[in-house]
């Protein structure tokens, strides 16, 4: 059996990451599991720009930031086992491990010392929304019509009609039109975007797309192709309102409505999922509930910006990397629980003994919110505190946590983090 | 979409992207396009970024090209080398629908020269081989 200190499963920004970062210039073995032919993961089919400003200073495209982590990644001598599929991740008596199958080793077992989930997520997809109506050809996700036109050349259709405002659905309805398509609008059901205020601005009113808030697609016609879709308002619970349906001809819906972590391994494995965030439970070492499982990226809740994918997987692939040294925790950890007006936190457990000085907690709001502080407190003190004049779901929000002022609290039972005046 | 024609007065109202509050700012412009006033924005910050906007709003244009020879990719994807004015955007993919790149490209090979007359070069934002 194949044993490396710490095994990789996803070769997208985060396991990248967490790989460079646990093989800590050669002192460890760090292999990456990666089911594509090529690293980068769906970074590759993201072509537009905007990756990197925090982490590069510059604005780069999807297969450039791709790019450079997986250039580091060789340099630093991370083993790449490419056309390889994890079928199962376990941490049995002998420690963690990963069955997986490729066409050059057939399905094998690999060692490790400690395993780092970084699947991803994936996009939600039609059947998850019951939309009336038949169910015709040309009915797409944002991202499988993305990876059609900028990886295959293909065009999904010419008149478009795109359903949520996620920010790969904006970024869809500039590439379509870009491309020669006409998209008649995006829909959207809640009362804002769920997609970043730049993509609004510069994918859709730089071409006058319209962005209808508060709207959904309530039919869907054509039998064997998508001939038109009806559009109607809805009210504040979501609820179509009877009577204002506009029918827009047109040969293709894309669907952005959520991405969902990708967490068949992780539940197979026995690791505890958010039932919010839909990914794993994690300790300030970004541990799973599983010991020597860790998770990073999308695959453990879902980011705006990869830079902070990368910060988060490097840490992961740091602590994967001290536990498969034999580093452990204190052993005693207290929940970080969503307060008021926050919707969730990341991590959810600290060892505060443990912990680094500085830990950076993320976190979503639930509604639109203006002029509040985003407060951390720990047994009615409080530990962290940070002003922010808008405070919207689209966009992940941060509080650090220092460790300094939790020892100084003299033992911690919980810490809660919400929204206060 | 530049800023109005010469010797006429208009308005032009802009969604600040600078933070996630999208101000929208509307921005009185002067018979030569000169901003005369200026409201709407929570910050300075959405001042700069309306001043700068309407008087020379561009873009980057990012697309992909047919890569050809390329035995792991059908396409590469490709970028303006710097931002292009916006109104040229559409010119920009126009002249690239009958562009296409020879493995083996590597990531910021020059792809086309001067693109719609831009002056502005496209190159490789990914590999083939």
């Amino acid at each position: 059996m194949r044993r490396y200190d710490v095994v990789v499963v996803g070769g997208g920004p985060a396991g990248l990451a967490a790989a460079v970062a646990a093989r800590a210039g050669g002192r460890r073995s760090v292999a990456v599991i990666e089911r594509d032919d090529a690293l980068g993961g769906i970074l590759n089919q993201c072509v537009h720009n905007g990756f990197g400003l925090v982490t590069f200073g510059e604005e780069l495209t999807g297969p450039e930031y791709a790019a450079r982590f997986a250039d580091a990644a060789r340099e630093a001598g991370v083993e790449v086992l490419l056309g390889c599929m994890a079928l199962d991740v376990s941490a049995g008596p002998e420690g963690p491990g990963v069955s997986c199958v490729s066409a050059e080793h057939g399905v094998e077992r690999i060692g490790a010392g400690a395993v780092v989930l970084a699947m991803g997520c994936r996009e939600r997809p039609a059947g998850a929304l019951g939309i009336p109506g038949f169910r015709p050809a040309g009915v797409y996700t944002a991202g499988c019509a993305q990876r059609m036109v900028n990886c295959e050349g293909l065009l999904p259709g010419r008149e478009v009609v795109i359903l949520g405002s996620g920010d790969i659905g904006l970024i869809m309805a500039r590439r379509l039109t870009l491309e020669g398509a006409h998209v008649a609008c995006v829909a959207e059901l809640m009362p804002y975007s769920s997609g970043l205020k730049r993509n609004v601005v510069q994918c859709l009113d730089d071409f006058g797309i319209p962005l209808l808030l508060s709207h959904t697609v309530t039919r869907v016609e054509g039998r064997r192709r998508v001939e038109a879709v009806e559009v109607s308002r809805v009210d504040g619970a979501g609820r179509p309102v009877p009577g204002t349906g506009v029918r827009y001809p047109c040969d293709t819906l894309l669907l952005s409505v959520g991405l969902l972590p990708e967490n068949e391994l992780s539940r197979a494995a026995g690791v505890e999922l958010s039932p919010v965030t839909r990914g794993p439970v994690v300790d300030d070492a970004l541990m799973t509930s599983v010991p020597g499982i860790f998770a990073c990226g999308n695959v453990l809740h879902v980011h705006d910006l990869v830079d902070y994918v990368s910060q988060e997987a490097a840490r992961a692939g740091e602590f994967a990397g001290a536990w498969a040294d034999g580093a452990r925790g204190s052993g005693r950890t207290v929940p970080v629980a969503a307060g008021a007006g926050v919707r969730s936190v990341v991590p959810q457990r600290v060892d505060v003994a443990r912990m680094p000085d500085e830990l950076v907690v993320r976190l979503r709001v639930d509604g639109v919110y203006e002029r509040r502080s985003l407060v951390a407190r720990a047994g009615g003190e409080v530990v962290a505190r940070r002003r922010r004049d808008i405070l919207v779901p689209g966009e992940m929000e941060q509080v650090t946590l220092r460790r300094e002022v939790l020892l100084g609290l003299g033992g911690v039972d919980e810490i809660t983090i919400g929204l206060e005046a | 979409m530049g800023a109005g024609g010469a010797g006429k007065k208009s308005d032009k109202v802009l969604t600040c992207i600078r933070c996630p509050r999208g101000c929208r700012i509307t921005v009185a412009l002067g018979a030569d396009g000169e901003v005369e006033a200026l409201s709407g924005n929570a910050c300075p910050r959405g001042d700069s970024y309306a001043r700068a906007e309407v008087a020379a709003p561009v873009r980057m244009v990012t697309t992909t090209v047919p890569a050809d020879g390329a035995r792991d990719v059908a396409r590469v994807a490709v970028k303006t080398a710097r931002e292009v004015p916006k109104d040229a955007v559409l010119d920009v993919v126009r002249a690239l629908a009958d562009v296409r790149a020879t493995a083996p490209v590597e990531i910021g090979d020059v792809v086309a020269r001067d693109v719609a007359g831009t002056g502005v070069d496209i190159v490789a934002t990914s590999r083939a081989r």
